[in-house]
């Protein structure tokens, strides 16, 4: 980055960051200059700094985090700045956009209320009646339709697409010259993801709005970013425009990052297929017939189904890619393949057992044919047991291994999922979010299962971790011959593992056939925006999807 | 799929491989506040345990008369109610008895039942409450009512009544234990029934059930150890109420029988000889006043040294 230095409104300098208790420090010499009109994005994994580096500059770092460096907007020192010269800045000088919208607002007050109050925060004189007006001025520039009635809700009424788009109202309330958007769309559903992205590069366009991008998704950063830096272990390994980024990353870690990313384009065919493409197989691993879920009692009737007559079958030794928007009704259609959840109308088949009739004893031992894998792995292990106890669980249950039989098999797991036996001590805590989903994928494979249902098994992970814990499940898969049902939000990624696709939207199956036939060339309009939602990470391919996805919602809409 | 080795996962900071109590240990003695606590709760504990021993050293016990200590009109002679080397804290207005030897085996009563009556209302409050809390439906309805009424209940006004009538033969401590036990425990159930019901939607939980666990299983596997830490620190925030309760009971004088040592009974005996002899109510009083202190602070820093997001610098 050379260019002339009189567009830059924020500049780091030689920016360190070290928490208490750590001997590393979190961030170590970054800098960089955001520019006017502008997005510079800092990618990179967790633990990178990155997030770190965007706090210390609204001074907003934890207690136990020291910081040194240099931090300038537009020429005036924020480190070491008085609280009031900070607080002004703060939502003044530069807004914030945070991840998770529905965590940002307060839920006791109106969406209306609380813009209202960060107007009125910066500038106590402006008449009441003026600051109504901007509020929903602003909340119209957002592409709210019916900004009264946004104003008037609460934070629970709206949908999050709609509290992003309220968020980024709020930040933008006092024409900041800067924005931070920390991770703005990672919460989010690809087709809102598209339309948030679109409102930040329309902020950018038309109000010349620098954007300092945080996030790990380098599709986001092909469709958003001007400029990149990528960081790693708080150092920054490469900084460049994007264009020449994503042609030529100079970094062998910024290659790497890209080349870990999946992507849509790219057909590949798993060796399981071998197995599963006869799908004229006799005996399913599972089916399910006509199910329709409904959440609740009996006696709650009127209540939306969740999962409305779903109906397909996975093939033995199989992958069934089972994708859609949150709220869709694809976890909801795993935990009753897992009976977790009772079904009210049709029949789900396991192994040859209709769980609608099984008794809870039959239920019981029906589970240890059943592997379960869910998102966040960090959530998923009881923290209070070893990885040899949590793993050894199944055996617990199923079988009469005495202690140090259960303990030779968690060591195999271990083993079996490429990590070192001496973790079998450890606790959760003590492993990477990768390892620890490793350690889930060990205990779902403990009893040698028929099916294993995963659960969105990588999106808490880093790519290049995700990558790698996919290859280790479709070599288990290949070993063990398990059928796996695959519920995941990723297009790209289902199309690597699946051999037939199912597409939820609001509880139904619109469109299911084999992944190639789906994911490439679908037939439902629903499946095309999705397709065309999901950024690639390609600045020059993503600008033609992103064309692609504006008509099909234009035509949708 | 890249399968490069240079992407290599990086795995969290090392931890110590301690035990979760150690580190707890070592994040309380981090905390001088907590650690005074602990040390006063040490030396009333060691007072109770050893309160034969210790009044020994001044040759006294709680009961011996001395009324050449006193004047006509039942006064302590001498400064601070008759304090000496013999009397550290002077002795008993009307009968001259020794006022630390009081003070010291009076620990013992306040102790014991108040720890006692902590210990029986936690197991049942734990118990309704993991019971409401797992089940939910028609038991959470029955178990919750039933607290709401316990709450709305005239817990004192009962247990003084019930104190009244129960016949002198039956062994008071004990029966004391049980009555301020199996009414306090409404508030730790309630407490962790709100946990409970918070872990039981947790994905390990969760897992724990898809893997074919049974309930028994779950709850005291999965659940019971996660909500530990707050039964813990509920628990020693409970002590001092119960030892206040315990005080109270016998100041009313339907407590602990006479001649045996309790606070409360001699902070209500104090209460008429507040103008010639204050002494005598600052001794016992200012006991009462510590422990209950020392237990409200150390169950205030057992919470923090529990709790890994409140890491001080």
């Amino acid at each position: 980055m050379t260019e002339e230095s009189a567009d830059v409104v924020l500049a780091v300098d030689a920016l360190t960051i070290a928490f208490a208790g750590q001997d590393r420090p979190a961030v170590n010499g970054v800098g960089f200059a955001l520019r006017r009109g502008r997005v510079l994005a800092l990618v990179g994994e967790s633990g990178s700094g990155k997030s770190a580096s965007a706090m210390s500059v609204l001074g907003l770092l934890p207690d136990t985090a020291t910081a040194g460096g240099s931090v300038r907007l537009d020429g005036e020192e924020l480190f070491g700045a008085s609280d009031a010269r900070l607080r002004a800045v703060r939502g003044g000088r530069i807004g914030t956009i945070f991840q998770e919208p529905m965590t940002a607002f307060t839920p006791a007050y109106t969406i209306g209320w609380q813009i209202a109050e960060a107007i009125r925060a910066h500038d106590v004189r402006t008449p009441r009646r003026r600051v109504q007006e901007r509020v929903i001025e602003l909340l119209g520039s957002v592409g709210l339709g019916e900004p009264d009635r946004i104003a008037r809700s609460f934070p629970h009424q709206l949908s999050g697409g709609q509290l992003q788009r309220s968020m980024i109202a709020m930040a933008i309330s006092c024409d900041p010259v800067a924005l931070i958007a920390d991770e703005p769309t990672t919460a989010l559903d690809v087709t809102v993801q598209a339309g948030i992205l679109d409102l930040l590069r329309r902020l950018r366009d038309e109000r010349g709005t620098a954007i300092l991008l945080i996030t790990h998704d380098m599709g986001v950063v092909a469709d958003l970013a001007d400029d990149v830096v990528v960081l790693r272990h708080g150092e920054i390994v490469e900084a460049a425009p994007a264009a020449r980024l994503f042609a030529a990353p100079r970094a062998a870690y910024t290659r790497e990052l890209l080349d870990a990313v999946p992507r849509l384009d790219r057909i590949m065919l798993t060796a399981a297929v071998a197995a599963g493409v006869a799908s004229s197989a006799p005996t399913a691993a599972a089916e399910v017939d006509g199910a329709t879920i409904v959440y609740g009692t009996s006696w709650s009737r009127g209540r939306a189904p969740a999962v409305t007559q779903a109906t397909f079958r996975i093939a033995r030794g199989s992958t069934f890619g089972l994708v859609g928007e949150s709220g869709s009704g694809k976890s909801t259609l795993g935990r009753a393949l897992a009976g977790l959840i009772p079904v009210r109308e049709g029949t789900v088949t396991v192994a040859g057992v209709d769980l609608t009739r099984a008794s809870r004893g039959e239920l019981r031992r029906l589970r240890r044919t059943i592997g379960y894998v869910f998102q966040d792995p960090a959530s998923s292990i009881n923290p209070r047991l070893t990885i040899g106890e949590a793993i050894a669980e199944p055996l617990r249950l199923h079988t009469r291994f005495g202690r140090e039989e259960r303990r030779s098999r968690a060591l195999a797991l271990l083993d079996a999922v490429q990590l070192p036996g001496s973790f079998v001590d450890r606790f959760p805590h003590e492993l990477s979010g990768g390892q620890r989903q490793r350690a889930a994928i060990a205990r779902a494979i403990a009893l040698d299962p028929e099916l294993l249902i995963a659960d969105e098994p990588t999106s808490a992970l880093d790519v290049s971790v995700q990558a790698r814990v996919l290859e280790l499940l479709s070599q288990l898969q290949r070993d063990l011959g398990f059928a796996c049902l695959f519920i995941s939000h990723d297009l790209a990624i289902v199309r690597e593992l699946a051999e037939e696709v199912a597409v939820m939207r609001a509880g139904r199956i619109v469109e299911q056939g084999s992944a190639s036939q789906v994911l490439g060339a679908p037939g439902e309009p629903y499946t095309r925006l999705l397709l065309a939602a999901a950024p690639v990470a390609d600045p020059g391919e993503q600008r033609q999807r992103r064309e692609a996805w504006r008509a099909l919602a234009e035509e949708a809409a | 799929m890249s399968s490069s080795s240079a992407l290599t996962e990086v795995p969290p900071p090392p931890v110590a491989r301690t035990g979760g109590a150690r580190r707890v240990v070592r994040q309380l003695l981090r905390d001088p506040v907590a650690t005074g606590a602990a040390v006063v709760i040490l030396v009333f504990l060691a007072a109770a345990v050893f309160a034969d021993q210790i009044t020994a050293l001044t040759g006294q016990d709680p009961y011996t008369y001395h009324q050449e200590l006193l004047n006509a009109k039942g006064v302590p002679i001498g400064f601070g109610g008759g304090i000496s080397a013999e009397h550290w804290f002077g002795v008993e207005p009307l009968t001259g008895r020794d006022l630390f030897a009081i003070v010291v085996h009076g620990a013992r009563t306040s102790l014991f039942v108040g720890l006692s009556a902590t210990i029986v209302a936690t197991i049942i409050g734990t118990v309704v409450g993991l019971v409401t809390g797992f089940f939910g439906g028609w038991v959470d309805r029955l178990g919750s009512r039933v607290v709401d009424v316990m709450f709305g209940f005239p817990v004192l006004v009962f247990l003084i009544a019930l104190m009244a009538i129960i016949p002198t033969s039956l062994p008071r401590p004990p029966f004391m234990v049980l009555v301020i036990g199996v009414f306090g425990w409404p508030g730790i159930s309630r407490l962790v029934r709100g946990q409970v019901m918070s872990l039981r939607e947790r994905p390990f939980v969760v897992a724990s059930t898809a893997m074919g666990a049974r309930g028994g299983h779950v709850m005291f596997r999965q659940i019971l150890p996660n909500a530990l830490a707050t039964i813990v620190v509920v628990t020693t925030i409970v002590i001092p109420s119960m030892i206040a309760t315990e005080a109270a009971l016998s100041f009313l004088g339907v407590g602990v029988p006479p001649p045996t040592p309790s606070w409360g009974r001699t902070l209500g005996d104090a209460i008429a000889w507040i103008r010639t002899s204050p002494m005598y109510l600052v001794f016992p009083g200012a006991a009462l006043f510590l422990i209950t202190l020392a237990f409200n602070l150390f169950g205030d820093g057992l919470r923090d040294a529990l709790d890994p997001r409140t890491v001080k610098r």
